[in-house]
């Protein structure tokens, strides 16, 4: 563990009151029966959660997740994810995608935990696509532990009491009499919790054979840890298992993929999303050493969900070679309907759309009356461009049609729907195509959409050998699923009083639902529900409202998805409130979120289908207790409201999405020519049980980064419907010059019984309102248009 | 005919001169450590030693490499125990990893000049390499965990 995460973790520890009120305050035993109930689950391992008997005395009560709603929902049979050799080594399967969250080590860590596994003796195996065998293996939406903690538990205290039985037969003693602990099942000289081991153990090698031919428990015979008992979890001293392999080169990548007769591919895309190839000519590419032949792809018109964007594939020996002959192409371009997009016209009309009354979501009191008499208004628009995801590893894919069958190996979020979208590309049964998972270089939400691998796929198939199609930085950059561009219209009405009595939010900001279905205009419920609709303030009269606006590239999930505008907008505006009223804004911002409560979206007017990240209501609500706590803790631990010397401030923001709570507090010193440091972080989350705090700390780290980088630098910009940006000089991310120095992460600490809740997303959203805040304490400067750059003029 | 010795090799080519030694490194020799991040010298993750130096593989042809020692992230430490890649492992940097090679080499070329890296120095030797996951907090104290370590061991 590293020095600085052990201080912060006691230190948070400290300051944690009331936590185990709160995790009393949660459990909801009647209507978590009645949920399960609705669902149908029905016994047998297969299904990872079940009814408990009356009177069962599981050291963990299960509860129902969004898993139950998720395509193939969670697995949790042994025999699916745990092999023992007879050498006592242990295999785990990893089913979810790691791409720097470490899930693919959280998970097994989980497993190995409750069975009373070494984790030094345990290896991972990364799963195929396989939804059917292993549940859901979309890696998205902050869900991998939140949705498979459970399951996990249950494979792992399963298996240990298999080991635990083969010990007991073989001892010819009964169960009461054995033990296992740290890889080994120990005979005892009594029964009971208080017997102690008479120096009698068998390796769990020397069970492995029997205890796998073991009949499987039954849930409601399964006895798990108490969180006393935890050799891993919540501990955070497991180093990701791909640390060595990271660090020696030996990690494989994507593009790390080798096969036999390999050829390499880059393609020349339509540069317009929609269009088409009107002519081409590759004779001077064919010319290219190395160069082996050119393939048409055909195109597609949104909504096209995944499809490839269509042109010319240059197939190569290498791929230097096929980039080269690339460049040598001679293309005519049809734009098709998308091509007189410009991004600064649509920027002007979404801002006149946010000038005019929006479809009103929620409404509360009676806003229109509020505004009219108010004393004062203030109103302010926010802004935020296109951006695309930039992950480190461009798209990348490896495909071998071979025979009536496919094989792929890509770095995809999700291994299954893309077996399915190549099956149904190529026109082939599911059990003949195979994707293998390999390693992520970074996904942030583009990796979820498989059109790199359909591309590979669909070459592999015309030239008749294993290719490996590689995309550019500059393809990478101009190809993207974008996260969606927004305005965003506050209003606060003010009485006499300098009272907050009307609020209104107004989110104008094209749907990814349009990348999937014809465009219906307005933003969905899943968007709208990240910090929209379900805005916890306690305003007496409130109105939230949507304007229309169409799509004109392929809009997709970035991480954090539509949280970063909704709160870049709101916890901006809170704290301009705040200072028009000369309050404090950190003092405004707990006002503004009133008294803890349990938010009933109901009495709320929240709309009926408002969306609470998949996750059932009653066991993942919308709490401003946990809000507020992390709003003090944050500020606390910042020592907000200390002075500062001139040129520097503090600025605060609280968010809760994915179900987690996370507020930051970023200090910005401001040099003589404008530079804008950032020299700490204080970021506090409240993400239920805290299963693997080390990796929490480096998720938290990596969203201020990306934070910065969103505030600072990230816009697409489109000109006649092409992008104008290509790699990292005109497309900057942040670099060790301009992030945050010092990230401090404070986790509010919470026994198991506290739902464990999303990690790899929260922390992002309340970061560039936070350092805008930050930067207007410090200039006066109030920067509302993303990206404000990294200097301020 | 270019001769290149690679992580103590030689290698003989006779493809395109003007073929980025990144691409020999990983299609040729299929020695896939060094990552293909961005082509331009703007990312860092192609980085490799060439002559002692860091270089970014992907702007540099291989005709420019003739004749030259280049080390990759797989040759930089027999065992993979360079004081970097032991300093990465202690601070459990890599969030995807896909960076760390190029960040590894690139920090392993500063403790070859200087011993005491001061942390402007290290940031300054550092800009070149992007992580998108946002590691640098990480990065900045592992080097200089490994310049402690590595100035012990010359001690
Ligand atoms: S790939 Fe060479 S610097 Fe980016
Ligand atoms: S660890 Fe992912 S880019 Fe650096």
């Amino acid at each position: 563990m590293l020095k600085y995460i052990d201080e912060e973790m006691q230190a948070a520890k400290a300051f944690s009151p009331g936590n185990a009120d709160r995790s009393v305050r949660l459990e909801n035993v009647s209507s978590r029966r009645d949920f399960l109930k609705t669902l149908g689950i029905s016994g047998g391992l297969v299904i990872g959660l079940q009814l408990l008997p009356s009177g069962s005395a599981l050291a963990f009560d299960p509860y129902p997740t969004g898993a139950e709603g998720m395509p193939h929902k969670t697995v949790s049979d042994p025999a699916v994810f745990v092999a023992i050799d007879s050498d006592g080594s242990v295999r785990l399967v990893a089913h979810r995608s790691e791409m720097g969250t470490g899930s693919r080590t959280s998970l097994p860590m989980v497993m190995a935990d409750e069975m009373e596994a070494d984790f030094d003796r345990v290896s991972v195996v990364q799963a195929p696509g396989d939804e059917p065998k292993y549940g859901n293996q979309d890696t998205d939406g902050s869900r991998s532990l939140r949705h498979f903690v459970q399951p996990a538990r249950q494979v792992g205290a399963a298996v240990r009491q298999m080991l635990e039985a083969a010990a007991a037969q073989q001892w010819d003693v009964p169960l009461a009499r054995v033990r296992a602990r740290d890889h080994a099942v120990y005979l005892l000289d009594g029964e009971g919790a208080d017997a102690g081991e008479t120096g009698e153990r068998l390796s769990y090698g020397e069970l492995a054979e029997s205890a796998m031919a073991m009949p499987v428990p039954a849930f409601e015979e399964l006895n798990f840890k108490t969180d006393d008992q935890f050799r891993y979890m919540g501990k955070g001293e497991i180093p990701m298992v791909d640390l060595h392999d990271i660090t020696t080169g030996k990690a494989v990548y994507g593009a790390d993929v080798q096969r036999d007769g390999m050829k390499y591919a880059v393609v020349a895309r339509p540069p317009v999303v929609g269009g088409s190839v009107k002519s081409m000519d590759a004779s001077e590419t064919l010319k290219v050493p190395g160069v082996l032949q050119v393939v048409e792809l055909a195109g597609s018109i949104p909504p096209a969900k995944f499809a490839p964007l269509g042109g010319i594939a240059v197939v190569a020996d290498n791929t230097w070679a096929a980039i080269k002959g690339r460049e040598k192409l001679i293309v005519e371009w049809d734009s098709g309907p998308h091509g007189s997009f410009n991004t600064a016209d649509y920027e002007a009309q979404m801002r006149a759309t946010a000038d005019r009354p929006g479809k009103v979501l929620r409404s509360q009191g009676d806003p229109e009356t509020a505004f009219a008499n108010a004393a004062r208004v203030v109103s302010a628009d926010y802004y935020q461009p296109h951006m695309v995801h930039a992950q480190m590893e461009p798209l990348v894919a490896v495909a071998s049609f071979d025979n009536g069958k496919l094989e792929a190996w890509a770095p995809v979020q999700s291994p299954y729907g893309t077996r399915q979208d190549l099956a149904a590309t190529l026109a082939l049964e599911e059990e003949d195509v195979t994707v293998n998972v390999t390693l992520l270089g970074g996904g942030f939400g583009r990796k979820s959409k498989c059109d790199f691998v359909l591309e590979a796929a669909l070459v592999s198939k015309e030239v008749g050998a294993p290719i490996k199609l590689q995309w550019t930085r500059e393809d990478d950059i101009r190809h993207g699923f974008n996260a969606t561009t927004s305005v965003e219209r506050l209003e606060a009405a003010i009485d006499e009083n300098d009272k907050v009595v009307a609020w209104r939010h107004r989110s104008v900001s094209p749907t990814i639902f349009s990348t999937f279905m014809p465009d219906p205009g307005y933003a969905s419920n899943v968007e709208t529900g990240m910090g929209l609709v379900d805005s916890p303030l306690d305003v007496p009269n409130l109105s939230i409202e949507v304007g229309e606006a169409m799509a004109h590239t392929r809009i997709g999930w970035f991480r954090s998805v539509s949280n970063v505008p909704h709160a870049f907008a709101a916890q901006s505006f809170i704290a301009e409130v705040a200072d028009s009223l000369g309050r404090d804004p950190k003092d405004m911002l707990l006002e503004l979120i009133g008294p803890d409560r349990v938010i009933d979206p109901k009495a709320a007017n929240m709309p009926e289908d408002l969306w609470n990240y998949g996750e059932p209501y009653e066991e993942f609500p919308n709490d401003t207790g946990r809000l507020r706590h992390v709003v003090e803790l944050a500020a606390e631990k910042a020592n907000w409201g200390t002075a500062l010397p001139d040129g520097e401030g503090m600025g605060i923001a609280v968010h809760r999405s994915f179900v987690s709570y996370v507020a930051s507090v970023v200090r910005v010193q401001i040099d003589d020519d404008g530079t804008i440091r950032i020299p700490e972080v204080h970021t506090a989350i409240d993400c239920g049980y805290c299963i693997n705090p080390e990796r929490v700390h480096s998720q938290i780290e990596g969203a201020a980064v990306m934070g910065t980088t969103l505030a600072m630098y990230s816009g697409i910009t489109y000109e006649n419907g092409a992008v104008k940006e290509s790699n990292f000089h005109d497309y900057p991310v942040a670099r060790i010059t301009t992030y945050p120095e010092r990230v401090h992460t404070h986790i509010v600490e919470h026994p198991f019984s506290v739902h464990a809740t999303g990690v790899g997303e929260p922390g992002v959203p309340p970061f560039a309102p936070a350092l805008a805040n930050a930067i207007f304490a410090a200039t006066g400067k109030r920067l509302r248009d993303l990206p404000f750059g990294d200097k301020v003029v | 005919m270019i001769t290149i010795t690679i992580n103590g090799e030689e290698h003989q080519f006779d493809g395109d001169p003007e073929m980025p030694l990144l691409w020999y490194v990983r299609d040729v020799l299929g020695l896939t450590g060094s990552k293909y991040g961005c082509g331009s010298g703007l990312c860092g993750a192609c980085t490799m030693h060439m002559d002692g130096k860091s270089v970014r593989s992907c702007v540099v042809p291989v005709q420019a490499a003739d004749g030259q020692s280049v080390v990759t992230i797989e040759g930089l430490d027999p065992n993979g125990d360079h004081p970097a890649q032991k300093a990465w492992r202690d601070y459990n940097v890599p969030q995807c990893g896909f960076c760390q090679a190029g960040q590894i080499m690139q920090a392993a070329s500063l403790l070859a000049q200087n011993s005491e890296p001061t942390d402007e120095q290290i940031t300054e030797h550092m800009t070149g390499n992007i992580c998108r996951c946002g590691c640098y907090q990480r990065i900045q104290a592992a080097v200089k965990a490994a310049a402690v370590e590595q100035a012990s061991k010359g001690a």
